[in-house]
């Protein structure tokens, strides 16, 4: 059975779709991907779907309760390199992946994953000094 | 005047036949000079319609077409199932409806990303759906 790798990068999950997803491929990776961040304790996610021609409702859904998941494991996705065609697409079929936050490519994906767990940090401290 | 200029006919009984489908079909588009918008238009609501076959009635078999009409050419992709059938085409083609405790967008979606579509049911025999979609429209 193929299987899509999952990298850990520091504090950040990530996965370079590069095949054709079926279905079952697609729920693998869900659930393999948020053991992983349940495992890890991971404070975000990464999706890099630039290879991904096509993605329909079941792939978008996907995508959409990976997000949903991980949330609640308090880690943030960002799906990144998302095709102009394949956005366009999506909007048409009435499937606008709510709740999923997008970047152009992985730096920027990173960056945006970055500045979210400093944000964390800081206010963590904050927390910390008003205790005290 | 619609001619067909050439066809091929694939049979989906299981998931990885989608993919093959979906192959296929991108190959049909590219051999037509469909743009890339297109393509993916296309692909995705021929992927929502053969993951319905396969779910509803359990698969069916797919017809590719090149069609040459309205002075350029488009492909036309026929679903043909034998599966239970829709008994109300009417509520099915909503945004929502779904009898799969899913979203229900796959009917009306499909239908949004393509140039004309066609469905024909009847319960206890099957269901056929043509979708057609021109180079350019
Ligand atoms: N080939 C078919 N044979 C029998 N019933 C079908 C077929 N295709 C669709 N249906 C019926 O029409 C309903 C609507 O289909 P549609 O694709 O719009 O939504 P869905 O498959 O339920 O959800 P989604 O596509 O968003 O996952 C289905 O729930 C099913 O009851
Ligand atoms: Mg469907």
């Amino acid at each position: 059975m193929d299987k899509i790798p999952i990298l850990k990068i520091g504090h950040f999950l990530m996965v370079a779709i590069q095949v054709d997803l079926y279905d079952r491929l697609a729920l693998n990776l869900e659930a393999d991907l948020v053991q992983a961040v349940s495992k890890t304790s991971a404070k975000g996610v990464l999706i890099d779907i630039s290879a991904v021609s096509i993605v329909d409702s079941f792939m978008g859904r996907i995508l959409g309760n990976i997000a949903g998941m991980s949330k609640v494991l308090d880690a943030d996705t960002v799906i990144v390199g998302m095709q102009p065609a394949v956005a366009i697409t999506l909007v048409e079929l009435g499937l606008p992946l709510k709740g999923v936050q997008t970047a152009l490519n992985v730096e920027k994906g990173m960056e945006l994953l970055q500045k979210k767990i400093k944000i964390v940090d800081e206010e963590a401290f904050d927390d910390d000094s008003t205790l005290q | 005047m619609m001619i067909v200029l050439s066809s091929d006919t694939v049979r989906i009984v299981k998931e990885l036949d989608m993919v093959v489908f979906r192959n296929r079909l991108k190959e049909f588009a590219v051999k037509i000079g469909m743009g890339l918008v297109n393509q993916t238009k296309l692909i995705t609501a021929a992927s929502e319609l053969s993951r319905n076959m396969l779910r509803y009635a359990g698969g069916g078999v797919v017809l590719i077409e090149i069609i040459n009409g309205q002075r350029q050419n488009g492909l036309r992709v026929t679903f043909t199932d034998t599966g239970p059938g829709i008994p109300d085409i009417k509520e099915a083609m909503k945004d929502g409806f779904s009898t799969g405790k899913s979203l229900g967008l796959g009917l009306p979606g499909a239908k949004r990303l393509v140039s004309d579509f066609e469905i024909k049911s009847t319960v206890g025999k099957g269901t056929t759906i043509t979708i057609t979609k021109w180079k350019n429209g």
